[in-house]
């Protein structure tokens, strides 16, 4: 396990690990999310209440999951960056804050799809949707910071420091709001949840949505980091070499 | 054998994917002084700042009095207490005057700063009597830099480590300096400094070209020992 | 001397140190607080003078200002010790850089938040705040600007290595100061409504508590990085 570990610290073999997968993960993510798509938008019954409005959620739902995530997974590359030094930590951190801040993205733009027939507008002020625009904030925070910096070190280790500011700021943001919201009552008033409980129907293309999603970023994540990697160690021989082969074949 | 003050093993280090110097074994004890010489971009400052503390984008060990800087709080505190770093820039604030800005180093560097007349004293002998109560800003390049420089007659450290401490000083001030860098090694301290200037030292002094790759580096380790 | 005074001396030398450089540099205290003035003066302006509508936007409006202001005066912190070397010179001093930092941060707040709460009720009377939001209006910004200061240094210690960093630093900045924002402004809005404020003051006190504990080691940190 540590030595697995140890490899995947190493850009080398980082890279050369993931080639292998990245077929099959295409794959998988690909068929989970034709089948929970085409299941989810054309054959799930329509809801008893909102219609068809609510298919907008098997795509609303995997995002904001995924924006968080990889929020925390951000923090924790920053960590391990910062305490062992891991260059690798540092590339993965590269990746993943852009892929965050799209999944965030695409968050707020299905929550605004659902709300204008839900709640009658495209944007309201309600606690969840205020926290992943704050989110997005600090995702565009450290991207900024990172692309300031002409020195790479100086860019990880600086983005590094505010990515795990921001990660333990963002559970006081989440509470503020919260608390923001209840204080300025109202908004929340129409929030249409629907508590019922949904037939299997409805929630199974929903897995195949959320876990197609996570393949989707994960895959993001892994192709953009091979990239950083080839970036950061084109003057290796090992990169040298590969870029050799291609070029004979 | 004494116990070297300074000493690197294997020290590298690397800047835009360029190697400014590799295994680098520098020995470093009391009394003696060292000139980093090398062309411009060859890496004379970026050692001095590695020495000093300052930049950890190096491989390799580095060690005070034996004991590994970057590991041991005790040896960092020590080494702090014990080491004087003067770089390009003064190290004094502009807005503040001589000695303002000298008190407030006297306290960071646990000197009795109580002692006014000290400060006002080293200030005479840097010819900035008169000036003691005016803002920096209002001192002219090389005032400004003999301020900077006062703070050589008021540290306590063992070992200094100086980047072109000749910038902008004229003859007289240069002479009074090389005098006192040379009293100080003779009576034990160690230094380590960087000029484009010839040096006239009245004390033992040797020449680390850092243009060269890592044979000389290793007979200048030899030499050392 | 004694290990406390190896300590303490030279952590209150550089307190010294950072009033002494904002009182030889008025324009850098002033300006921020100059700032707050007028720019809350251009809401009336921008929107109505009518005193009820003034009235309810106030205490938002009062602490969006004092945070702009007091980033605005962040700048500052770093910034020339950056250029001259002195922060080489704290970076190298022998006592650790937590409380230096920290005392270079009480001073900064000293001449940039506590001007400003100490002005908020002329503004509050200007922006026609009912009066029984001046107390919460003002021990609010007494225990909400110290933690602005602290998170407005880390930005600062972070981005001091790069020129002309003002608009970088509101970037990622002020999406850490929205919960001071918020229980700050909603301090003074629940007071308004006559409910208790303990508990969100409470909620300050603790913010302002524990960036006192971690925003200096973040400075720390990021000091180190710039410094390079």
């Amino acid at each position: 396990m540590m030595q697995w570990l140890y490899k995947l610290g190493s850009p080398k073999h980082f890279y050369q690990m993931t080639s292998a997968t990245l077929k099959p993960l295409s794959w998988i993510t690909g068929v989970l999310m034709m089948v929970g798509v085409v299941w989810g938008l054309g054959f799930a019954p329509p809801d008893y209440q909102m219609g068809d409005n609510y298919r907008i959620i098997y795509l609303h739902v995997p995002t904001a999951m995924g924006a968080m995530g990889a929020f925390v997974m951000l923090a924790l590359m920053a960590a391990m960056y910062m305490i062992w030094q891991i260059k690798m930590a540092d590339l993965i951190s590269k990746a993943i804050a852009p892929v965050g801040a799209w999944l965030c993205t695409l968050c707020l733009l299905t929550g605004s799809l659902w709300g204008r027939p839900t709640w009658g507008t495209y944007w309201i002020w309600d606690a969840r949707l205020t926290s992943t625009l704050i989110l997005l904030f600090l995702y565009l925070g450290i991207i900024a910071l990172r692309s300031a910096y002409h020195s790479e070190k100086i860019a990880a280790k600086a983005s590094a420091v505010l990515a795990l500011v921001g990660v333990v700021n963002v559970f006081v943001i989440y509470y503020s709001v919260q608390w923001w919201n209840t204080l300025h009552q109202g908004a929340s008033k129409l929030s249409a949840s629907n508590d019922g409980v949904n037939p299997p129907e409805i929630w199974i293309p929903a897995f195949f949505c959320g876990f197609g999603v996570i393949g989707l970023y994960l895959l993001f994540i892994i192709l953009r980091t091979r990239v950083e990697i080839l970036r950061h160690e084109r003057h290796s021989q090992w990169v040298q070499e590969m870029l050799l082969e291609e070029a004979d074949l | 054998m004494t116990q070297p003050l300074i000493h690197t093993h294997k020290l590298s280090c690397e800047r835009d994917e360029r190697m400014l110097f590799t295994d680098l074994e520098l020995t470093l004890h009391a009394g003696e002084a060292i000139h980093l010489a090398g062309s411009n971009g060859s890496g004379k400052t970026t050692l001095l700042r590695i020495l000093a503390d300052l930049n950890h984008d190096f491989t390799g060990e580095f060690s005070w009095q034996g004991k590994l800087v970057q590991h041991s709080p005790m040896a960092h505190e020590d080494y702090r207490l014990n080491m004087f770093y003067l770089g390009h820039s003064p190290g004094i604030s502009r807005a503040l005057t001589p000695l303002q800005n000298l008190t407030w180093f006297c306290a960071l560097q646990g000197i009795d700063s109580e002692n006014e007349e000290q400060i006002l004293e080293v200030l005479r002998i840097q010819g900035l009597a008169g000036y003691e109560n005016l803002p920096c800003y209002q001192l002219s390049a090389g005032q400004q830099r003999r301020v900077s420089l006062a703070r050589l007659f008021l540290t306590n450290a063992r070992l200094w480590l100086l980047d072109e401490p000749f910038t902008a000083l004229d003859k007289q001030a240069v002479k009074e300096l090389e005098a006192k860098v040379s009293t100080f090694v003779r009576g034990g301290g160690s230094v380590v400094l960087t000029t484009h200037h010839e040096l006239r030292l009245d004390c033992p002094l040797r020449e680390l070209n850092l243009d060269h790759p890592a044979q000389t580096l290793h007979e200048f380790a030899e030499e050392g020992r | 001397m004694s290990r406390n005074d190896r300590l303490f001396h030279p952590i209150l030398a550089t307190l010294q140190r950072e009033l002494l450089l904002g009182l030889r540099n008025p324009g850098a205290v002033l300006n921020p607080l100059f700032f707050f003035v007028i720019a809350t003066s251009l809401f009336p302006l921008g929107g109505s003078a009518n005193p009820e509508w003034l009235g309810s936007i106030a205490p938002g409006v009062i602490w969006v200002m004092a945070l702009l202001s007091v980033m605005l005066s962040m700048e500052s912190l770093f910034r020339n010790d950056f250029e001259d070397g002195s922060l080489e010179v704290l970076l190298l001093s022998p006592q650790p850089l937590y409380f230096h930092v920290l005392m270079k941060v009480v001073g900064h707040w000293l001449l940039s938040g506590l001007p400003i709460a100490v002005l908020s009720p002329l503004l509050a009377y200007m922006l026609a705040l009912p009066t029984v939001g001046y107390y919460p209006l003002i021990y609010g910004l007494l225990l909400g600007t110290p933690t602005l200061s602290l998170i407005g240094a880390i930005g600062t210690a972070l981005t001091v290595g790069i020129g002309r960093s003002g608009l970088l630093l509101a970037v990622i900045v002020l999406p850490l100061c929205i919960p001071v924002l918020v229980f700050g402004a909603g301090l003074v809005e629940t007071a308004l409504v006559g409910l208790p404020v303990r508990g969100i003051a409470s909620v300050m006190g603790a913010m302002l508590v524990g960036a006192v504990i971690g925003a200096p080691l973040a400075i720390s940190a990021a000091l180190r990085i710039s410094v390079n």
